[in-house]
């Protein structure tokens, strides 16, 4: 018998119930049911939820935002007299290349990120990130990694060799043991955890934003994580290359950094700066994001200048990576070389002047709402300006061959840093931290903890631009009283301590807040951007319904709406994790895609990395057996279970 | 003492009129910024969360900030091509330094200390010393850099500014000093454990009497009569001194420790950590770690009378 | 439970293990002497002062502490170079017109004490006596190298290579070789 054409399939399995826009008090109950994750101990580990992989790194961060600053007390107590007896040079030694590098690879980038993954989901109107599971390998690996540096510190081999470990001090013959190793390693660690989460990040914005969300309506803020990105794609390998040469010139002999046999110590610092400069920006463009977030909110209108912002964040991200020799002019390169490295150092200048010329045009045609974020947004304008000048002073090369790795530089990082980045986080913790746990923070203690901040910081790296003009070098241990660096010293030790006083308020902020907190609504400050369209805290799924976008800020222009055109998206199953994706340019729908369910395997995965990695630091046979479980975890997580490709399928409706 | 505005020679005084130049032009900028700033924080209105945000500023030309802001972005351009240009002139001030009948030197930068070699067309002229270079007032030197273990950085603020001694490569750094003068320098790159004691003088003097200074410390160590310095001598070559350090007269030639053939005209022991003092010296010598932990001299624990006469006898080699 | 009884201890040992081999101590020993010793040889480095008391023993005043000790072993390899045991050595330990000593034959001996012996007193046919000269605590860095040489320490704690030019493997991937005493079978001594 023949089957003809018209033969009739078997009839479709009935399809589960998709939501509804506004969606109904059964459909939101199924929503949470099907985006929170798993409880108990085993819910612990298999979380994949990016609101609960964010809080976890957020405060993973924090922690070694806190070990960091107490290690930099420290030093400031060593410093805080000449010749002080507290610490001496081994320990110092271990002390500052600790402080600078939790702050630089445990803290300041791995924070933007963490923010990034819970608000960025938020903002483009997405119920979850691109690859869940991956982004929560990527918080295991960070949290392995820093707490394997740490526990090398408190067993006495912590690197001393500082944050950057040039060879030859850092290579096989000057930095004898495992010091140097284990910070490659954790290079290594964050790295992999970094380059994994700007994929997921920028999978999300291009591939997950709500329809309607044309690139030119993307908040300013998503536009700065993804520029950061993508400059974390490009800089990262240069350090993980650079790591690794190093870890092989240590552990198996060979030369790339031996000049005598035809290595280059210089090849250490180029590809370290190559990463080194841009991991600055990575830093600070962020920082970018969270002033423009927050500026329009607490001016009531729109950012002055969208367009102009955005190219200025790109150009700020290309230019970034033409600086790197800025950090090599005392070495012996050709001068005509360094020369362009000084254009472009200064030239850098100019998107960062488009932005702060935008924001103050921003605030100077708006109505100011002077409220704790916006404290800490404005103290970027002093601190961060006058770092950034300060760095006209560096970019230049007879002015840098003065105060090249003296406490001048010193100074001026942390103008930038504390002021591009910790001011701007901070403000940002007060203005997101309503939405992440429902309760506000404390307003007068939030202003409390802004002037010790704002003044303790001031006291206490001011001075430093004298100290170094004065020939007080980096990373001293100790100096004598006839040097008259004495005084300056001490009053820096102050500042540090009014820091140290502000930090704890802030502590005692975030925890009392909690339980003592005023409840937070859904849009506490008045915000225009999407994260304050939904509920505070938000629900598992973000949103119950995809909202369908019109402008770029579309909680502020929620009322313009035409009555017919689309609040949101209908259809999506309530009771498996379906998302829609949408194009790159122009946010149509494109298909739907059901997300993978919490699974154990990531976490597994990074206990198998760990192993791996700390084994290799011993034995490179390490790198052969080690790979054996992290294969077998990774493919385990990868295999498609039954159940879920079966409920996959039956979600799928052609054209 | 380290003073960058405080110059003693032609490079240092290029980069301080760059410095002043440019702080200039920066805190005309800064006060700007915050002007306007503090101009709009006190001026514009108040608002609080629920008051309704400014929508029609979305399609309005807003002709005025934009005037404004692309002004302020004009004049920023001009500013920085401004610092690039006179970067840029200022790097060739230094470049173009005369190097008419330059002295030459070596300096060869080792943990912890400075070995400075002078050298000279005809060889019996070339000497070595460390830690203290003496140079002619009014001349240019060339400095040769060079490192034996890490990176270091030669830096004499006064004088000019840093260059890298890199190991596996030659740098050089032309400096000339303008006027007499002791003028403190320090390693400016972090070498290990007592980078912090890593200093060294250099002083300018005269031409005649640099000359003079050049010429005696071509000399070998004098001989000395005196019974204590001889079992000093004795001392120094059948112990551990011999094994790392010189003295030009003597069998003692080791080049891994700072050559002590002048030793006692020096100001300072120890790159610049100790006064030249006999009682310094002879606890130096007893426990060098007690000063700079982790330098690489050995402790040398002879009896009291051994360490004064070692001491005696180093003493006496002006 | 017990798992987790396990992985502590495992931590533990391991902990240990770094805290031995990390330490940099900078305090010289008490009797860091330079005393004149007995001595095998007649040559010295530098030169002598005085003669020995006819039986003056030789024993060193400290203990051996630092066969695992990362840095000593850096120091002892700074050492050789410094104090020139390369010259008859060679750079490698591979030997030259002196023993190699990276290999399996002690002539005087493998354990430490008696390497001690051999460099502080010096031996027959050419070794010369360093003793007074070089202080005691850098006789035993020299001593944690030279057994480095043939690989009879740690290999986390061993030396990688050095930045120079160099013919053989770095001290940390050197074999373990089984010490025997007996003369090298080098022409001159036909056993």
């Amino acid at each position: 018998m023949s089957n003809g054409p018209e033969q009739l399939q078997p009839p479709a399995p009935p399809r589960p119930p998709g939501n509804s826009v506004p969606a109904t008090a059964n459909e939101s109950a199924a929503l949470e049911r099907t985006w929170r994750d798993p409880p108990g101990l085993y819910g612990f580990f298999a979380a994949i939820n990016h609101k609960t992989i964010s809080k976890r790194f957020m405060l993973a961060t924090f922690g070694f935002f806190l070990a960091g600053g107490l290690i930099a007390l420290l030093m400031r107590l060593q410093l805080a007299r000449p010749l002080n007896g507290m610490v001496g040079p081994d320990l110092y030694n271990q002390l500052f290349s600790m402080h600078g590098t939790t702050m630089m690879f445990l803290f300041a980038v791995p924070v933007m990120q963490a923010v990034a993954v819970y608000l960025v989901p938020l903002m483009v109107g997405a119920k979850t990130v691109a690859f869940p599971r991956m982004n929560a390998y990527a918080y295991w690996v960070f949290l392995f990694g820093g707490l394997m540096l740490y526990g090398a510190f408190l067993l006495n081999i912590g690197p001393d060799a500082g944050w950057f470990s040039y060879p030859p001090l850092a290579g096989p013959e000057y930095g004898p043991g495992k010091r140097v190793d284990f910070w490659a390693q954790m290079i290594t660690f964050t790295e992999l955890s970094a380059l994994l989460e700007a994929i997921v990040i920028i999978t999300t914005v291009f591939k997950m934003r709500a329809p309607g969300m044309t690139l030119n309506r993307i908040p300013l803020f998503v536009w700065a994580l993804l520029v950061t990105q993508f400059m974390v794609l490009f800089a990262m390998p240069a350090v993980m290359l650079g790591s690794t040469g190093l870890i092989m010139d240590r552990l198996i002999g060979t030369h790339f950094y031996n000049p005598a046999q035809n290595g280059d110590v210089l090849l250490w610092q180029h590809l370290f700066w190559f990463f080194g400069h841009p991991e600055v920006y990575l830093i600070f463009v962020p920082g970018l994001g969270f002033l423009s977030a927050i500026i329009p909110t607490f001016a009531r209108r729109p950012m002055f200048g969208y367009t102009a912002m955005v190219l200025a964040l790109i150009s700020t991200g290309f230019l970034s990576f033409g600086l790197w020799v800025h950090h090599m002019f005392a070495t012996n390169l050709p001068e005509l070389g360094k020369s362009f490295f000084t254009a472009v150092s200064m030239l850098i200048a100019i998107p960062s002047a488009v932005q702060i010329f935008c924001w103050l045009a921003t605030l100077g045609t708006g109505r100011l709402n002077f409220r704790t974020p916006l404290l800490f947004v404005l103290a970027f304008f002093f601190i961060l300006v006058l770092g950034g000048l300060t760095g006209l002073m560096l970019a230049s090369v007879p002015l840098d061959l003065q105060v090249h790795d003296t406490y001048f530089v010193v100074a001026h990082l942390h103008y930038v840093l504390i002021g591009g980045a910790v001011f701007p986080l901070v403000g940002a913790v007060y203005y997101w931290y309503p939405k992440f746990t429902g309760r506000m923070m404390d307003e007068r203690l939030g202003r409390w903890q802004f002037w010790l901040f704002f003044i303790g910081f001031n006291v206490t790296f001011f001075p430093m631009h004298l100290l170094g003009m004065w020939g007080m070098p980096r990373r001293i241990y100790t100096y004598t009283q006839e040097m008259g660096w004495t005084s300056l010293n001490l009053l820096a030790t102050v500042g540090a301590a009014v820091i140290g006083a502000s930090v704890l308020l802030f502590i005692v902020n975030l925890w009392r807040s909690r339980t003592h907190g005023a409840p937070a609504p859904a849009d506490p400050w008045g915000g225009g951007t999407l994260e304050w369209a939904i509920a505070s805290p938000p629900p598992a799924g973000n949103f119950d319904a995809i909202p369908v976008v019109y402008g770029r800020d579309p909680v502020w222009e929620a009322h313009e709406r035409d009555r017919s055109a689309p609040a949101g998206v209908s259809g999506l199953a309530v009771d498996a994790r379906e998302q829609l994706i949408t194009t790159v340019l122009d946010a149509r729908p494109d298909h739907r895609y059901v997300f993978p369910e919490p699974s154990i395997w990531p976490f597994l995965a990074a206990v198998a990395t760990t192993v791996l990695f700390i084994a290799s630091i011993f034995t490179p046979w390490a790198v052969v057996w080690g790979a054996v479980p992290v294969a077998t975890a990774v493919t385990i997580w990868f295999w498609p279970r039954r159940g879920e490709t079966a409920r996959h399928l039956s979600l799928e409706q052609s054209p | 003492m380290m003073d960058i505005l405080s110059p003693a020679g032609p490079q240092a005084a290029h980069i301080r009129e760059l410095w002043h130049v440019t702080v200039l032009l920066c805190t005309l900028v800064f006060a700007g910024v915050l002007s306007v700033l503090a101009y709009v924080l006190w001026k514009r209105p108040r608002a609080g969360e629920a008051d309704t945000p400014d929508l029609a500023a979305r399609g309005a030309p807003e002709a005025g900030p934009r005037r404004r802001v692309s002004a302020a972005v004009a004049a920023s351009v001009l500013g920085l091509l401004f610092l690039i240009v006179a970067s840029v002139v200022t790097d060739r001030a230094l470049a173009h330094l005369s190097l008419k009948d330059a002295l030459h030197v070596e300096v060869t930068a080792n943990q912890w200390w400075w070995e400075a070699r002078y050298d000279d067309p005809q060889a019996s002229r070339v000497f070595t010393t460390a830690n203290e270079l003496h140079i002619p007032v009014g001349r240019p030197v060339i400095f040769t850099l060079r490192s034996n273990d890490v990176i270091h950085s030669l830096w004499v603020p006064q004088l000019a500014g840093k260059k890298d001694l890199i190991p596996g490569r030659t740098a050089t750094l032309h400096v000339r000093a303008d006027q007499a003068g002791s003028y403190r320098g320090q390693c400016a790159e972090f070498c290990g454990f007592q980078h912090a004691f890593m200093a060294f003088t250099v002083v300018a003097k005269p031409p005649a009497e640099y000359e003079a200074w050049a010429e005696h410390q071509r000399q070998p160590a004098a001989e000395s009569g005196d019974a204590r310095a001889v079992r000093g001598r004795e001392l120094f070559l059948g112990t551990s001194c011999v094994m790392c350090h010189a003295v030009q007269g003597t069998s003692a030639s080791a080049r891994r420790g700072p050559d002590l053939t002048h030793l006692a005209s020096r100001e300072t022991l120890a790159a610049g950590t100790l006064p030249n003092k006999p009682d310094a010296l002879k606890q130096w010598i007893r426990n060098p770690q007690q000063f700079k932990p982790g330098v690489n001299m050995p402790a040398t624990n002879l009896p009291d009378s051994d360490l004064d006469a070692l001491v005696a006898w180093l003493g006496s080699l002006q | 439970m017990k798992k987790l009884a396990l992985a502590l201890a495992v931590a533990l040992v391991l902990a240990l293990a770094a805290c031995e081999r990390e330490k940099r101590d900078f305090e010289p020993p008490q009797g860091n002497a330079t005393a004149p010793t007995q001595r095998n040889s007649t040559i010295q480095p530098g030169q002598a002062i005085g003669a020995a008391p006819p039986s003056a023993p030789a024993m060193p005043t400290t203990a051996y502490t630092v066969e695992n000790n990362a840095f000593a072993l850096s120091q002892g390899k700074r050492l050789y170079r410094w104090y020139n045991c390369a010259a008859c050595h060679a750079p490698g330990g591979g030997g030259d017109w002196g023993p190699p000593l990276s290999d399996a034959t002690w002539i005087y001996g493998a354990e430490p004490q008696n390497i001690f012996l051999s460099i502080a007193q010096g031996r027959p046919n050419g070794m010369p006596s360093f003793g007074s000269h070089i202080p005691e605590d850098q006789i035993w860095q020299l001593v944690a190298y030279v057994r480095s040489l043939s690989g009879q320490v740690r290999a986390d704690a061993a030396p990688s290579r050095a930045d120079a030019i160099s013919a053989n493997k770095p001290e940390n991937r050197r074999e373990k070789e089984t010490p025997v005493i007996r003369l090298p079978n080098d022409g001159a001594h036909n056993k």
